[in-house]
């Protein structure tokens, strides 16, 4: 998988509420199916689904174990999928900041203005 | 320090940017409507600045930004319609963005519809602070993350990794 088709796979992975619980679980330590189809409430086809997207993704590993096959979740294209949201939010903290300065000098030009 | 700046991902279409400012929401709103204002911080990383700004501040008027790279003259641009105007509190827009591949910028660009972001702007103000809220809505997934790497283009990357180097330098961050 290119770069861009990597990225675009985490992101749709991560856009199920789901999916993002069970990351979230997972985050805490591996779990096999029926582990995770327990707190969930959903079955374990279900579950299986959720678990192929985000092995697709990337997201997450399958343990070689063929009885339980634990999840294991993997950082690498989480914290690639963050970094970029992190940059775009960089842009507008150095533009807000900049606001700020901005906002500043016109209330206090607002400010004389009112003594005149 | 600045106050921090939220980005969500609420769908796949979709980017919400969330901040608090110390001022009125009249300010923040002629702050982004204004062209004279707009140009004096909505710039990205150091090294770029907005040449043109234009701003037709009625229903069914365009604006027109244009960034420029001081040092490479690398440009870029958005643009697009004002679809409802709500003076001090709510600014909704269409963007569509020019140039990023190197093309030409030219003065009136065509507007599509289907392929033009739509942005909501709020300002909500309690006690002296105002909320800004921008919720942009992208045609498709692809837009929305062309727009959000439209930050890691290489000219942009250039001014982040500059921004770093300055913030590792003075000790921030």
């Amino acid at each position: 998988m290119s770069y861009e088709q990597q990225l675009d796979a985490t992101f749709q992975a991560l856009a199920d509420p789901t999916r993002r619980a069970i990351l979230a679980r997972l985050a805490t330590g591996e779990a096999s199916v029926s582990e995770l189809a327990e707190p969930f409430a959903m079955s374990q086809p279900a579950i299986s689904k959720h678990l192929k997207v985000l092995e697709r993704a990337g997201l997450i590993v399958r343990g070689r174990d063929a009885q339980r096959r634990p999840a294991r979740i993997q950082a690498k294209p989480l914290q690639e999928a963050n970094m970029w949201i992190e940059r775009y939010r960089q842009l507008w903290e150095a533009n807000y900041a900049r606001l700020d300065g901005l906002l500043a000098e016109l209330q206090a030009g607002q400010g004389n203005r009112g003594k005149d | 320090m600045p106050k921090p700046v939220d980005v969500t991902t609420p769908s796949d279409r979709e980017v919400t940017v969330t901040r608090v400012f110390d001022a009125p929401r009249q300010l923040i709103w002629d702050c982004h409507t204004k062209p004279e204002l707009v140009q004096r911080w909505l710039l990205g990383p150091p090294g770029w600045s907005m040449p043109i700004c234009k701003v037709d501040l009625r229903v069914g008027g365009r604006y027109r930004y244009v960034w420029k790279n001081d040092e490479s003259g690398a440009q870029f641009g958005s643009y697009g319609e004002h679809q409802a105007i709500d003076a001090p509190s709510r600014l909704v827009t269409t963007e569509m963005m020019d140039g990023l591949d190197g093309g030409p910028l030219l003065d009136e660009p065509p507007l599509d519809p289907a392929q033009a972001a739509r942005n909501v702007l709020t300002l909500a103000e309690a006690g002296g602070r105002t909320t800004l809220t921008i919720n942009m809505t992208f045609p498709s997934k692809a837009i929305r993350d062309q727009a959000l790497q439209s930050g890691m283009s290489d000219g942009m990357a250039m001014g982040y990794d500059r921004l770093e180097t300055l913030m590792a330098g003075q000790g921030v961050g």
